[in-house]
């Protein structure tokens, strides 16, 4: 984890207690209570004990939980649409839980958007002007705010939708129209509730794509909630684990499935945790194009071009590997003259064995992002991993 | 050991006294502004010639809700027009109109205030119920003391007795509205008032209708009831009839009323629904 990232939301010992004492839960709390002892001894709920975490500037971070872990308190927590009962929520220098009213007000215009699980449309308000909602509110100017909501409109693929009611929309449609709303607002921080629970599996997988596409664009901190571990590793840059209120562990998709911190962690990776039996062959995928040792380097890159790659493995007449050339490294070579590629190689790159553990990969791909090289015994290039394909593969395990 | 009987009749009758000689000043003045706005309203009606209202009244009937109800509209008042009953028709229909008028005004803030204040809602709740429930001649006989034999007492029984099911509408229409709604304006930075005028109150809209709806059938109830005051109009119609023993005519009235409430419902009705 990079320490140095300038931090966007700092969140330290956040507790909220439901019920009319809340004190008193969190002195039993300090004591090391557990939620059940404490519900049983004070008849209060221990929503969240003592959270601690960081949301980077513009990062995804997703916190992921079952139903009961706190995850939904948390988010509204962070915007207070609940009241929190101790800690600092600080976005800005800004605390959130001490603001007065008017303040809050303002700071949940200027800081954040947010996507709710069943959309949350307004029903009397058509798509455009639902897609306003958030401007509106700041008092933008009418042609202004109209422009930028057709523009996040179009952006969700929704145009010509505009004069269109939420009910005449599909669910997935719907969900676009609560992100457009979201993105036309431009706060800072995007607060994503279960956004894409209420939808189904495959509308669900599109939507993924396109925020994580949306989001390589505009590179909008995002705060993400979801109970769905596949959802998570697909679109966390970072997770933060919650368990009965607690954070659990908090890393990267690779480091919770690789290092789970405790064996509630390792249960609820277990599914995925078949990448002990997976290899790289399972998540494999052939190659679209190669280039031969006899190529010169105009013919590497056209191949490049025409598959839109930017390097392109090299193998000899036996498909044996040979090294990885660079679209800059062919370049070069066609600048300087040269008949043949070789000497332009790179060999800056991994290459691992068809029975190589899936999760031995995750390590692989933090320093360079070329795909790794599959190789037989016999060094002849099989095909290539591509980090996503790992994740998915895993992913896919799990739901078996 | 003989438990006195508690004087609760007398109780109630000092206080009207009271207030009747305390605050003369203040419900003669509202008398007089009322008589006024009633005579206002009446005269405007009346001095349209009868076809003239009843091609406005169809017309009206045809936009809002279509030709069928156009054409009952027609059939209806030329009834009324035929058996001599057209201006009492006009009577009531101004002590409705007007006691709904003042009956909304009150009904809406107090519905809103109840919707978004728990301690007001407990407080207002038990109101309702002994408004509601109070038989509503009982509401006529302080009318009288305040405001005198009339119009204007006919009105303030008249809003007392059909304001309940506004409010009640209303208070409902509110609280009905879903709370992620109420959580997405929040989220959004919105106002109390934002919150009121561009969600809470567009969206409960159908349901305050409703409740306007129930209000106008009330009102026309207690219009002709409150023909034993002094009120003018098809009540008094049947009064007049009671007295004298003429079926005939009580019924002829009666048949009025009965048009008069039907027309008034649908046209309510279909305002709610072209929301």
């Amino acid at each position: 984890m990079d320490e140095t990232r300038p931090v966007k939301i700092k969140v330290r010992g956040l507790s909220k207690v439901f019920g009319k004492h809340p004190q008193k839960a969190i002195e039993l709390s300090n004591q090391g209570m557990k939620r059940p002892e404490i519900l049983e001894k004070t008849g209060q709920t221990l929503g969240l004990s003592d959270i601690s975490f960081d949301v980077y500037e513009g990062e995804l971070l997703v916190i992921m939980g079952l139903s009961g872990s706190g995850k939904s308190t948390l988010i509204r927590c962070l915007n207070r649409l609940i009241e929190t009962t101790e800690g600092e929520i600080v976005i800005d220098g800004e605390n959130i839980p001490t603001l007065k009213e008017k303040a809050l007000l303002e700071c949940r215009r200027r800081h954040f958007s947010m996507v709710f699980q069943n959309f949350a449309l307004f029903p009397h308000r058509t798509v455009q002007q639902n897609a306003e909602f958030g401007l509106e509110i700041r008092g933008v100017e009418k042609a202004e705010r109209h422009k930028i909501a057709h523009d996040s409109l179009k952006q969700v693929g929704l145009e010509g939708w505009e004069d269109a009611y939420p009910n005449q929309l599909s669910g997935g449609m719907q969900q676009r129209v609560g992100l457009a709303r979201a993105l036309a607002n431009d706060a800072t921080v995007l607060l994503m509730d279960e956004a894409f629970s209420a939808l189904d599996p495959l509308i669900r997988k599109d939507m993924q794509q396109e925020l994580l596409q949306l989001q390589s664009k505009m590179q909008k901190t995002t705060v993400f909630i979801t109970h769905d571990l596949d959802e998570a590793l697909n679109i966390g840059d970072r997770i933060v684990l919650l368990k009965d209120g607690e954070v659990v562990q908090i890393g990267t998709p690779e480091e919770i499935l690789t290092k789970p911190a405790d064996d509630y962690v390792r249960r609820f990776i277990e599914g995925v945790d078949r990448s002990r039996i997976l290899t790289a062959e399972s998540a494999m995928r052939p190659l679209r194009t190669t280039a031969r040792e006899s190529d010169g380097p105009r013919t590497a890159l056209h191949r490049m071009r025409d598959h839109t790659i930017d390097s392109i493995y090299v193998v000899d007449r036996d498909r044996r590997l040979l090294g990885l050339l660079e679209v800059d490294a062919a370049s070069r070579a066609i600048e300087e003259g040269a008949d043949s590629i070789i000497p332009y190689l790179t060999q800056d790159f991994r290459k691992v064995p068809m029975d190589e553990p899936l999760h031995n990969l995750f390590a692989m791909f933090s320093e360079k992002s070329f795909p790794i090289a599959v190789i037989d015994k016999q060094e002849q290039l099989l095909g290539v991993v591509v980090k996503g394909a790992v994740l998915d593969e895993l992913a896919r395990a799990g739901e078996q | 050991m003989e438990i006195p009987r508690i004087p609760l009749g007398d109780w109630i009758e000092s206080g009207l006294t009271w207030l009747t000689s305390e605050y003369s000043l203040v419900t003669r003045g509202i008398s007089r502004f009322t008589q006024t706005g009633i005579d206002f309203l009446n005269d405007s009606l009346m001095w349209l010639p009868e076809w003239a209202l009843l091609g406005l009244i169809a017309l009206l009937c045809w936009k809002l809700a279509g030709v069928r109800l156009a054409i009952g509209a027609v059939a209806g008042l030329a009834l009324i027009w035929n058996l001599d009953l057209w201006n009492p028709m006009i009577e009531t229909l101004t002590l409705v109109v007007f006691a709904t008028m003042v009956a909304v005004v009150i009904a809406l803030p107090v519905g809103i205030a109840a919707a978004l204040s728990n301690r007001l809602y407990r407080v207002i709740m038990p109101i309702l119920d002994f408004m509601q429930t109070m038989p509503a001649f009982v509401y006529l006989i302080p009318a009288i003391p305040f405001f005198g034999i009339g119009s204007v007492s006919a009105i303030f029984a008249t809003v007392i007795f059909s304001m309940p099911p506004a409010i009640r509408f209303t208070t409902l229409g509110i609280r009905q509205v879903p709370v992620e709604l109420i959580e997405a304006a929040d989220a959004y930075g919105a106002t109390r008032g934002q919150k009121l005028f561009k969600v809470q109150l567009p969206l409960s809209l159908p349901t305050v209708m409703a409740g306007i709806n129930q209000t106008i059938m009330l009102a026309l109830s207690m219009v002709v009831i409150a023909a034993m005051i002094g009120a003018d109009g098809l009540g008094s119609e049947v009064w007049r009839a009671i007295q004298r023993l003429r079926p005939g005519d009580g019924f002829e009235a009666g048949i009025a009323v009965v048009i008069l409430a039907m027309l008034l419902d649908r046209l309510t009705q279909s305002l709610r629904k072209t929301r």
